[in-house]
């Protein structure tokens, strides 16, 4: 099994730098940083001075303001140079990084009230987790299924908002291996904070032997037995963020937005299409088309429509039949 | 240029030109006042309410985010907390905070003016501001707002009753209440460029406005020009929440960003309605307590003008990661960066006035310093965020929080407390105690610190902003930066019970408790209704020190028709107050 060690960022202000953006960025960073700490310093300095220095005194009058065009025009002027060069750091920067690499691969990027969902060219969907070979160029096609969400990888310093109606673009090449972090920047509601996903840059090798599972479960025979797997796949497809850990139907003591999953098979529900027997059908149809028949009471927040393959749907649908 | 001059008889008849405006007492003598200090006075009253209302939001927001999950409430409220704390903050405190509060209270007295020039519209200004908070606590009550101050659209707009993806709170009496209180700040700008164009003293040349009056019709024409649309926008919201009219909601047809480039069209000029009066503060209380005229006293003014303008021109650096395309983020960064330019020029010239100055550190001066020292940090993170490559990582993480709240809270709020402490002893005739201002000077400045710095290292670390729980490296920094909240309130409450204290029992101010040279410290204290007893002409300006008396600094100017108006101690004759009287 792989074992991801943290990567420790050698920047105490900055995160790791894990992709080939993140550097051009960093550089800007350091200089605009830099830039700012010596004009405060120069600037409290001469404040401070004056203030002792000028202190008033008895018998002590101000000097009268003369006028002092030269001085004005030398505040004006050169922080005008100055601006061109750090537009300059900046625009560069951002250009290199809005280029995409020929024959980059192409991963769509969804975003949903609260969770991400990644597509690999296979046409394979992968819920909650990027996985991305090393040194590969990648290209994410991003999109928004309700509200407006934003794709960000701090580790690679790449930010985008997924916009419900059109596309949009990030694309970067990983250069270290290990465990980055996905958040959603855009406010998108109740679980907005919620709304994570992890991604695992792999070796080549290890890549492969991923890639030969994509879709399917990952792991050992244990690990993949039918429930342990929904399990999995119910954290990552961010069914928590709506109907609680364990399906309990309540978040940090709330009620959660979804309805408790807990000990819900096999019972009857009230429904906006009349009465439901719970059975498997039901939680088929309620996770494929999850607006067809919505429990009596939950009627405001409108769960996503979910996109799985029939052994993922088993897992999941066995997962929820195992809480009680 | 032809000033509006009046002579005493044009008095109302009523009006005692004697008597303080303060001495009328009951509730009606405020209610239908048409005085510009008493609008004032209640407009102060009232942001006073909204900036405790929105401070206590963000204590609880604060609290909040003290341990990893649950602390206090549930996401759902949490959502609102935030929401409020920024609308609250915003429409209800900081735009109206320095320019309908305390420029109505001194801007006419600073043109040597009875009044402005739309007495009747000025009241009318505070009720529809009134009205439009009615509509804000409405919302509150019926359960708030969880969408940010911002609306943003298709979350705001669409609305699950109807088969929306959006939220379910009560966004259409809050999105009304900004669009009310728009109308208020619009009608105060008209009135205050026009009593700025006609209402000036015989002699108050423009070369000879102080420069709060200068920030105050920058502000006036940036409030005309942009409030409007903000109005459009949120009515389009409104509509398309209500009626189903497809204007940003993709599901109807219509175009989130577009919400935003309208949205930020008005709020990025609005950030200039915040911090441009006071900025105008700042250069005031600089000069009174340095005894010098500010250096550069045009290109401060003018850089306020072009603030005003410029701020029109770069309300696309809040959508650098929102879909733009490459060649318009290319124009707003550069457009961006040249708001540093006026910035820079107001920052070096304040610090050159305390070069050779007579410097007193007495607690206006304090927030006054804190205000250069906190905007200087402001402004300069703004750089950071309007470097392209720097944005994309930094756009929507605690960085853009932090660097916010030092323009708006290290310079506005600095700016308006300073000048609550500048010109309290004019409008209240009571001074404070000088040892609690201090305390509380220094435990805002250092919570303010602690609270933001924290910030800033988190969110260059990547923590997104509005997220009600966070992943356990960034702990630490939100402990430290809700301890420092907890300093940064109790600051606040020392400056409370401070300015009550002196409500109380402070003791009676002198006509110019502060020697400075301006118009308003020349009449009396309180001032009466009329502001002047004898309609002042200026023979020069108004941060001329070198051409007043000692005694003119610290008693006011010689007023040889009513010499029993002067506070403090006897008149001293004087050959040189012949003929020139501020």
């Amino acid at each position: 099994m792989l074992s991801f060690q943290p990567v420790e960022s050698d920047n105490f202000q900055l995160p790791p730098s894990m992709a080939d953006t993140a550097p051009p960025i960093d550089k800007a960073y350091d200089f605009i940083f830099w830039f700012s700490v010596v004009f405060t310093v120069a600037i409290t300095a001469a404040l401070l001075y004056f203030i002792v220095k000028y202190k008033r005194k008895p018998g002590v009058k101000p000097e009268p303001t003369g006028h002092f065009m030269k001085l004005e025009l030398f505040w004006t002027i050169t922080p005008t140079i100055f601006i061109f060069f750090l537009f300059h750091a900046g625009f560069t920067g951002y250009i290199r990084n809005a280029t995409a690499a020929e024959g980059a691969t192409e991963i769509r990027v969804r975003g949903k009230k609260w969770s991400w969902e990644f597509e690999y060219p296979t046409g394979d969907r992968e819920p909650g987790e990027l996985t991305l070979e090393l040194g590969r160029p990648y290209k994410m096609i991003i999109s928004s299924e309700d509200v407006l969400h934003s794709f960000y990888i701090p580790e690679f310093r790449m930010k985008r908002d997924a916009v419900p109606g059109q596309y949009s673009f990030i694309q970067f090449t990983p250069t270290k291996a290990g465990v980055a972090n996905v958040f959603c920047a855009e406010y998108c509601g109740t679980s907005h904070s919620g709304m994570l996903a992890t991604v695992k840059i792999l070796p080549p090798a290890e890549y492969k032997e991923w890639e030969k599972k994509l879709g399917d479960c990952q792991g050992g025979a244990e690990e993949c037995e039918p429930a342990k797997w929904g399990e999995r796949l119910f954290v990552k497809n961010g069914c928590t963020t709506c109907h609680g850990a364990g399906g309990t139907g309540e978040i940090g003591g709330s009620k959660s937005p979804g309805p408790k999953l807990a000990g819900l098979f096999g019972r009857d529900e009230n429904t906006t299409a009349g009465p439901v027997h719970v059975d498997e059908n039901y939680l088929r149809e309620s996770i494929l088309r999850p607006n067809a028949k919505i429990v009596a009471g939950y009627a405001t927040v409108q769960m996503p429509p979910f996109v799985m393959k029939d052994k993922q749907l088993d897992a999941v649908i066995a997962y929820i039949k195992s809480l009680k | 240029m032809a000033a509006i001059t009046t002579t005493p008889g044009a008095h109302h008849d009523d009006v005692d030109p004697n008597a303080s405006f303060l001495e009328k007492k009951g509730l009606m003598s405020w209610l239908v006042t048409l005085d510009h200090k008493r609008i004032g006075i209640m407009y102060l009253i009232s942001v006073t309410i909204a900036f405790l209302l929105g401070g206590i939001f963000a204590l609880l927001v604060r609290a909040e985010l003290l341990t990893q999950g649950k602390t206090l409430m549930d996401a759902d409220t949490y959502n609102k907390m935030f929401s409020l704390h920024g609308v609250v903050m915003v429409f209800l405190f900081i735009i109206p905070s320095i320019p309908a509060a305390m420029g109505n209270i001194i801007l006419p007295i600073q043109l040597g003016a009875k009044d402005v020039a739309f007495p009747k519209l000025n009241l009318l200004s505070l009720y529809i501001y009134w009205f439009g908070a009615c509509f804000g606590l409405y919302s509150m009550i019926n359960g708030g707002v969880d969408t940010g101050w911002t609306f943003y659209t298709p979350y705001s707009s669409s609305d699950p009753a109807h088969g929306g993806v959006g939220t379910a709170t009560s966004v259409i009496p809050m999105t009304l209440a900004a669009f009310i209180m728009g109308f208020s700040s619009i009608l105060t700008g008209v009135n205050f460029i026009a009593t700025v164009h006609k209402m000036r003293a015989p002699g108050l040349t423009w070369r000879r406005l102080t420069l709060f009056t200068w920030a105050l019709y920058a502000t006036s024409i940036i409030q005309v020009l942009a409030t409007p649309v903000l109005a459009i926008t949120l009515l389009l919201l409104t509509m398309e929440r209500f009626l189903g009219l497809g204007i940003f909601d993709p599901r109807l047809g219509g175009d989130p960003v577009l919400y935003q480039h309208f949205f930020w069209f008005y709020s990025h000029p609005a950030v200039y309605i915040m911090i441009v009066p006071g900025m105008g503060v700042v250069s005031d209380i600089l000069a009174s307590f340095s005894r010098r005229e500010p250096v550069g006293y045009m290109a401060i003014a003018a850089s306020s003008l072009g603030l005003a303008l410029l701020g029109f021109l770069v309300w696309g650096h809040h959508l650098f990661v929102a879909g733009m395309s490459e060649y318009a983020t290319m124009v707003f960064s550069a457009l961006t960066f040249l708001v540093a330019i006026p910035s820079g020029v107001k920052v070096f010239n304040w610090v050159a006035t305390l070069y050779k100055g007579s410097i007193s550190l007495q607690s206006p001066m304090l927030w006054a310093l804190s205000f250069i020292f906190l905007f200087t940090i402001g402004g300069l993170t703004g750089l950071f965020l309007g470097m392209l490559a720097v944005d994309v990582h930094l756009h929507d993480t605690y960085f853009v929080v932090a660097h916010f709240h030092y323009v708006m809270v290290g310079g506005t709020v600095m700016g308006f407390v300073g000048g609550l402490h500048y010109w309290w002893p004019k409008f209240t005739g009571k001074m404070y105690e000088e040892s609690w201002a201090r305390v509380g000077w220094f435990f805002v400045f250092i919570g303010f610190n602690v609270t933001f710095i924290a910030q800033f290292i988190m969110g260059s670390r990547g923590m997104p902003r509005r997220y009600y729980d966070y992943l356990p490296q960034y702990e630490i920094f939100h402990q430290v930066s809700t301890f420092g909240s907890w300093i940064l309130g109790f600051g606040f409450l020392v400056l409370m019970v401070m300015f009550i204290r002196s409500l109380m029992n402070g003791k009676p101010a002198p006509r110019n408790p502060w020697g400075s040279a301006a118009l308003e410290w020349q009449t009396p204290t309180p001032p009466p209704t009329f502001n002047f007893v004898k309609d002042p002409v200026l023979t020069r300006g108004q941060y001329d020190y070198q051409l007043a008396t000692d005694d003119e600094l610290y008693e006011g100017f010689d007023d040889p028709l009513f010499p029993g108006l002067r506070g403090g101690k006897a008149p001293v004759k004087k050959a040189a107050a012949e003929g020139d009287h501020g």
